[in-house]
Parts: C-alpha cells; structure tokens; sequence
C-alpha cells in the first residue's frame, strides 16, 4: 500500500501508468496489541532465521547475505514493464528465497524493512514487526513454501522451476495482503467492512501478484541462464559435467 | 548521485552542527521510537485533538533545532501518500452514525478514525524523518549495534549499507548502457532485457560478497566486525534526546488525566 517515489539513483520510469503499490504499514495503523504481537513473531522468526542462514551459508553468511540485501534493494527502484504500458516494481521475497535460500531472504528482507524505515521513514517504526511479518515472513513462507511444493510436483526441468517460482511470487503478494486483512480485522483502528478492505485489497494485489510473478521468472530465467549453480532453489537441476577421459589416452600421458 | 558520498542510503541526511546531530544515534533512536510509541498510544478521539497538535509543535521543534529544511521534511511525508488515500476514503465505507458534509454522507467514526490515521501517521513520518536526516547510515548502524540487535544482523545491515552504494551505482550504469545501445524500454521485449540487467545485477552482488568474503579472510578475519570501545554516553546527551518522548508523554498524561 506505500508508493515508492523514484528517490536518489532511480532509474526514470520509461512507461506511463504504474503499479508501484507495497504493503508498507506506518505508526498508528493498527493497534497497539497486535504491533506488540506481530513484533514478537518477528523477532522470534528473525533468530530462527539467523541460525537457518548460517546452514544455508555457512561462515560466508553476513557478506553475502549483506550484498544480497543491497541487491533487494537496489531492484525494489527498478521499474519493469510488464505489458500494456504498465510497469511494475519486484517486492522480491520469492525470488530472493528462490536465488538464496529462505531463512537468508527473511533476513535480506528484514534488513531492507528496517532501512527503509529508518532511512526513508517508509513503514512506521513501531510497525516494523508487523511489516517484517507480511513482507519478510508471510510472503517469502508463501512464495517459498508454494515453490519448493510445486518443484516436488512439477517436472524436474527449468520450465518446471520458472513455473513454480512464478506460482509462489504470485502467490506471496496476495498472500501478504491477505495477512494485512487478518491484522486489520483483529486490530484495525477503523470500523471497516471487512469485505470492502478484502475486496479493495484482494483485486489489486492479485494484479500486483501478477507483474511480480513475470517479473521474477524473468529475472530467474536470467540468472539460471549465466550462473545457475547461484540459483539455491534450482540446486536439483545441476547434474555434474559428464567427465570422460579422451578416446586413445594412455595412463600416464600428458594431455596437450 | 548527487549526495555526495552517503549514496542512495545518505541521501536523506541533512549535513549539518546542530544538538540534534550531536546526539548519538542509539539515544536518537530510543527518543524517536519513544515518540512513535506516544503517538501511536493516543486514543483516537475528538477531544484528543490538542494533544495531536502539542506532538506536532513538539516534533516541528525538534526540526528547526535540527535545522532540517522544510523542504527535506515535505518530502519525507511523500511516503505517506497511499495512507492519505485510504484516510480519504474511510469516512465513505467505514459504518456507524452518518453525518451530512457537503452533501456526502460520511460515516462520524470513519472520520475520526481518518483523522486520528492521518495525525499518528504524519507525526511518526516527522519523526523518523529528523532521524534520518541527523543520523547518517554509518551512525544508525552503530546505534543499533548498540542497542543489542543481534550480532549477525548488524553485520548483514552494515555490508547492505557499505554496498548498497556500489550496487545500486552498477544498476545505473547497466542501465545507462542499455540506454545508450538505443533500448526505449517499451513492449514486452523489454520486461526480457530489463529482467537481464536485473538477474546480471544479482549474480555481479553475489559475486562480490564472495570476493568481499575472501578478502575479509585473507585479513586474517573471522567473522567478526572488530569496532572500537564503546563511547560512554553523558547522562546529558541522554536528557537531551529523550526530551522529546518525556514531553510527548507528558502531554499524553495531562490529557489521560483530564479525561
């Protein structure tokens, strides 16, 4: 729900009609018990990630996962255009769990929150568990979970892998908004008709889902095409270079 | 760029000597999520309106002693845009008692609750906006360090900082090459080439946390940020930043007590 303005470095928008929309909650939205609680669920899933990253990356965690963000970040100000002179912009939380594992995309996303909270005062201070929650949370576990599902499902190809992470990043935006829905009927400050927010909401985060789901199969498919060993989730299409010594080699024979 | 050497994260940090400035950043921090807290704490009434106005001379104070521009701070409030939208719209759908306004029928809870929506809302942006324009990047990742987030994290936060920079100057120059290659940036052939520099972006970030990685070994580390002593922070400097949620919670409990 933030409109990101194209601020410092962003690239200009080339097409005319955007759909810039993120679920960036500020202060004062919903209650002050259900911050509390979302905050807890944050922090809580914020160590179970820590401890996750470090399996996914060893000692390596803090670069990489450090750059990783950067890269989020950077990404969020690009515009991608995605068809009938509409752009749209990546929220990310599939593909980063795609690209480097889940519990590093929870803290990639963590790390992103927090800076824009605290450096572009976008997503209230006090409202950044419960946005750490919908954007970090709920819609990598959506993104990820609807992913490694489909994956198991799906034939084990690249189409099969571009399929399914385009099923999760699509999923994941209604996802998150859905999970807003949640929060906003247990501890919304207005007096709303639930089915007028889930209405509003639902509509247009399933065109938002939309542009996220080609989006992250474009970037995917790019990604997978240069360095595919980098892909995390598509670990199970890299088979070994079939190695096979020349035909006519001796033992002992150099090999000019 | 423009901004010098903060990059696209310093952007919003206003260079200037002033006591706000002088603060350190965790002290800033607790002050403006102490205020934040206040706010959002406020019960959202009719009557509660002269305590809305009291935190908005409160935080407007606390800018001009930071002498952040007016400007700097209108455009913090650009965030908040979609918020007023949804507050337009409140009074329309919200239900409950309906009261004539200039022919439309508004829902009298919808009303207040935009209302008290848009004040915590635009008080909080405020806010964070002086944080961020007396705090520079390098300074709030030390004030967290500080205030006890974990290790691991400070450390992710501080490479996303240091690199944020690099990474999103390769951005504009992928995009600048592109451009100058005659790239319009129009039709779905173009969501391809766009996704290109993007995926080319991650794999070059990748690369360079691997790089960033190594070097950091062969410097004999391991896996830690060596900072320097922490700086024993004067109970002034306390006294100081924390005057602005003291008094936004004294203006909070006057008006609980004359409720």
């Amino acid at each position: 729900m933030c409109n990101k303005v194209a601020r410092g470095t962003a690239p200009a928008a080339p097409a005319g009609r955007s759909l810039e929309v993120r679920v960036h909650v500020p202060d004062g939205f919903l209650d002050a018990p259900t911050s509390l609680a979302t905050g807890a669920l944050a922090a809580g899933a914020v160590t179970l990630a820590l401890r996750g990253a470090r399996r996914e990356l060893d000692d390596r965690a803090a670069p990489l996962a450090g750059l990783t963000a950067a890269f989020v970040f950077a990404v969020q100000m690009v515009n991608f255009p995605v068809g009938a002179g509409t752009s749209g912009h990546l929220v990310g939380g599939a593909l980063t769990a795609v690209l480097v594992g889940p519990w590093t995309a929870v803290l990639c996303m963590t790390v992103v929150l927090l800076v824009q909270a605290v450096l572009f005062a976008d997503g209230g201070l006090t409202a950044l568990g419960t946005n750490v929650t919908l954007l970090g949370l709920v819609a990598v576990g959506v993104g990820y979970g609807v992913f490694r599902l489909l994956v198991w499902l799906l034939p084990r190809t690249r189409t099969g892998l571009l399929a399914a992470a385009g099923a999760g990043a699509f999923l994941s935006v209604p996802a998150a908004a859905l999970a807003f829905v949640g929060l906003f009927a247990v501890g919304g400050v207005a007096d709303v008709s639930l089915t007028a927010v889930l209405a509003a909401m639902g509509g247009v985060h399933v065109l938002i889902g939309i542009g996220e789901a080609l989006i992250s199969v474009a970037v995917l498919g790019a990604v997978l095409s240069v360095r595919p060993d980098l892909v995390r989730g598509a670990a199970h299409l890299l088979r070994p270079a079939d190695l096979a010594t020349r035909p006519g080699l001796r033992a002992g024979e150099t090999v000019r | 760029m423009g901004a010098g050497h903060g990059g696209p994260l310093g952007s919003a940090y206003v260079a200037r000597d002033s006591v706000v400035h002088r603060l350190p950043a965790h002290v800033s921090l607790v002050a403006v999520v102490g205020f934040a807290l206040v706010v959002v704490a406020t019960p959202v009434r009719t009557a509660w309106a002269p305590a809305y106005a009291g935190y908005a001379v409160l935080v407007l104070a606390a800018a001009a002693l930071a002498r952040v521009p007016a400007a700097r701070l209108a455009r913090g409030l650009v965030v908040e845009v979609p918020f007023v939208v949804f507050a337009l719209l409140l009074p329309l759908v919200a239900r409950g008692p309906r009261v004539e306004v200039l022919g439309l029928s508004l829902s009298e809870g919808g009303l207040v609750a935009a209302g008290g929506l848009l004040a915590k809302a635009t008080l909080s942006v405020l806010a964070a906006t002086v944080l961020a324009a007396t705090t520079t990047p390098q300074d709030l990742v030390r004030g967290l360090q500080r205030l006890r987030l974990p290790a691991v994290l400070v450390q992710i936060l501080s490479f996303m900082v240091r690199y944020a920079d690099v990474v999103t100057g390769e951005l504009r120059r992928m995009r600048v090459a592109r451009e100058s290659r005659g790239f319009r940036g129009r039709g779905p052939g173009a969501l391809r080439v766009v996704a290109g520099t993007a995926g080319a972006l991650f794999v070059r970030s990748y690369e360079r946390g691997e790089r960033v990685h190594l070097a950091m070994l062969a410097r004999g580390g391991d896996g830690r940020l060596p900072t320097g002593p922490a700086v024993a922070v004067p109970a002034r400097a306390w006294l100081t930043g924390l005057a602005l949620p003291l008094a936004a919670g004294a203006v909070l409990a006057a008006g609980m007590l004359g409720a």
